[in-house]
């Protein structure tokens, strides 16, 4: 028994170590440098004065709300366009095709981020892929800059988001009993009742996990809006890396990182709560 | 298909058509970087110049090829070592974890689990600052207090490995358990029984069953830590890996060596890809 004890410490403490000092602490400690007003002559003191200046200044709190409210645009498109496609490899395609278009879909996720948005710069810019197309094909006379737009980092969201989506989705549809939809259509259902009444409230714990992954993973994106969008159109993670590494202003910079991560722990709770499911049936799959 | 749920002709032409699109808009932006790494050109743009190798064994300026930037190359080498570095750290606080998790129960078992998730939740950019912070206030805090200076709590590639390996690990982590879960615990309880010690029950009964698992995991950890940006673009002090130097070359304005970087990527991971689908197959075994 006492070995089993000593055992169990000797697991525990590398843990305790690992998520003490690489997740926990830092993030204390963040908080509190977030909380520190630095002066020269009087030291260091408690203040929310970087908490009050992101409320004062219009830029950071617009660029708050406006990268929240995008990342929450991006995973909605996502979903509208991943579901029929889950849906077609759950329950229309046959079990050849099923696996490779599964396997279309992982491929690009096996890439780096970096590839996939250079991949979409070459096809968008001025010079680039599109421009070049339409002007041969004299639906332009002149090159388009497709690039650097809002829209353009909708679309490099949701491109990077897909496979996130696809997945929990095709897992939860996959599950799904045929004969339901067969019942539905038996008592006389079309295909919207049936869609809305039996498809999708099944399949609503793989819609819940892939919305709040692929939401958390457009609100951390820092390529995307940085390659793909214009000057204009600045991403609340941006803001955080000018405040570290150009600025050097880590008081502020810390602030703006607690901001985000209420920001998402935020959202994700609320998504949570809304649709009565748990992180570890989410997140923890 | 469902056979009692007929899709007229025309409306399973029409969802076929847009399984189409979907997978043009997958795969597209990752042909246009193959293509475009094949052109004879200072810039990864139309107009068509011919087909070269030029970007991948070009040996003078201005078309250098990858072979022969050193910088780039030197950057490979960098994002290898860091790879290797957090695929053994989190294969082995993976371990831990998978023993501690589900061979013992013990007092506050829930919060240490959703503790050991909580990386999977917070944005990159902010796991990288938080570490950033605290890794140099301890470093300030050592130098003043009793004069060490440790070099590896500097941003530099010993930060990068242990930023990324922070929620890799967690990653790792619910895999193994995931599998370790389904271990038929009366196998060890033969071995010991038949008079073997922990160690040797363990190395010989519950390891090589965790191998298949381990060994995918591990090729996830690779992938994922050879391609992190977010976490490691705040970590990062003056020697660069691969993701870091792309992006600052994406930033300049760079020759289609990016490309051939990104088509030899490619190969890299869709290699390891079909290993990982390999042993993830014995795993389920």
């Amino acid at each position: 028994m006492s070995q089993q004890r000593w055992q169990f410490y000797f697991l525990l403490t590398p843990f305790l170590l690992w998520i003490g000092l690489l997740i926990i602490w830092p993030h204390f400690n963040m908080l509190e440098v977030s909380l520190t007003e630095r002066s020269w002559t009087q030291g260091d003191s408690f203040s929310f004065k970087h908490y009050l200046l992101f409320f004062q200044q219009s830029l950071y709190w617009n660029t708050y709300l406006r990268t929240a409210w995008m990342a929450i645009l991006a995973t909605f498109i996502t979903l509208l366009i991943s579901f029929p496609v889950a849906y077609y490899i759950a329950k229309v395609a046959k079990p050849r095709s099923k696996l490779a278009l599964l396997m279309c879909c992982l491929l690009p996720f096996w890439l780096s981020e970096l590839v996939r948005a250079y991949g979409w710069m070459i096809l968008l810019r001025e010079s680039g892929i599109i421009s070049g197309l339409l002007q041969a094909i004299g639906l332009a006379d002149a090159p388009i800059e497709m690039l650097y737009h809002d829209a353009t980092i909708i679309l490099g969201l949701v491109y990077s988001g897909m496979l996130f989506m696809v997945v929990p989705l095709v897992s939860s549809l996959d599950s799904m009993d045929n004969s339901y939809i067969e019942a539905g259509f038996d008592l006389g259902g079309n295909r919207w009742h049936i869609f809305w009444e039996i498809v999708f409230p099944y399949a609503m714990p793989g819609v819940v996990s892939g919305c709040i992954i692929v939401f958390m993973l457009n609100l951390g994106n820092y390529l995307i809006p940085n390659l793909m969008g214009g000057k204009d159109s600045l991403w609340f993670t941006e803001m955080v890396y000018t405040q570290f590494i150009t600025r050097f202003n880590w008081e502020l910079g810390s602030a703006f990182g607690i901001l985000l991560l209420v920001l998402s722990s935020l959202l994700v709770w609320l998504a949570l709560k809304l649709s009565g499911q748990s992180l570890s049936t989410t997140v923890g799959r | 298909m469902i056979a009692s749920i007929p899709f007229k002709a025309r409306d399973l032409k029409l969802y076929k058509l847009y399984i189409g699109l979907f997978l043009l808009f997958l795969l597209l932006p990752l042909v246009v970087v193959v293509v475009f790494s094949f052109n004879d050109s200072l810039f990864p743009a139309l107009p068509w110049q011919g087909f070269s190798w030029t970007w991948y064994f070009g040996y003078s300026q201005p078309k250098l090829g990858l072979l022969h930037d050193s910088r780039m190359l030197r950057s490979i080498v960098n994002s290898f070592w860091v790879a290797c570095g957090v695929t053994v750290l989190s294969l082995l606080m993976a371990t831990i974890n998978a023993l501690l998790f589900v061979r013992f129960e013990f007092k506050g078992k829930g919060l240490l689990y959703m503790l050991m998730q909580l990386p999977l939740v917070i944005p990159g950019v902010i796991l990288g600052v938080s570490i950033l912070v605290a890794s140099s206030q301890l470093a300030n805090g050592l130098e003043e207090a009793i004069g060490w200076d440790w070099p590896w709590l500097r941003p530099g590639l010993v930060l990068v490995v242990f930023g990324q390996a922070s929620f890799i690990s967690a990653i790792c982590s619910l895999i193994l358990i995931a599998r370790y879960r389904r271990f038929d615990r009366s196998l060890e309880e033969a071995a010991l029984n038949l008079g073997a010690n922990n160690w040797v029950a363990f190395s010989t009964v519950t390891l090589p069953y965790l191998r298949p698992t381990m060994i995918s995991a591990g090729i996830v950890s690779f992938l994922m830590s050879f391609e992190n940006f977010n976490t490691t673009l705040m970590l990062v002090g003056s020697d660069s890996p691969l993701t870091i130097t792309m992006y600052e070359r994406l930033r300049e304005g760079s020759t289609p060596v990016i490309n051939a970087v990104s088509v030899c990527l490619m190969v890299f991971s869709a290699t390891l890809a079909l290993v990982y689908l390999g042993f993830r197959k014995d795993a389920q075994d």
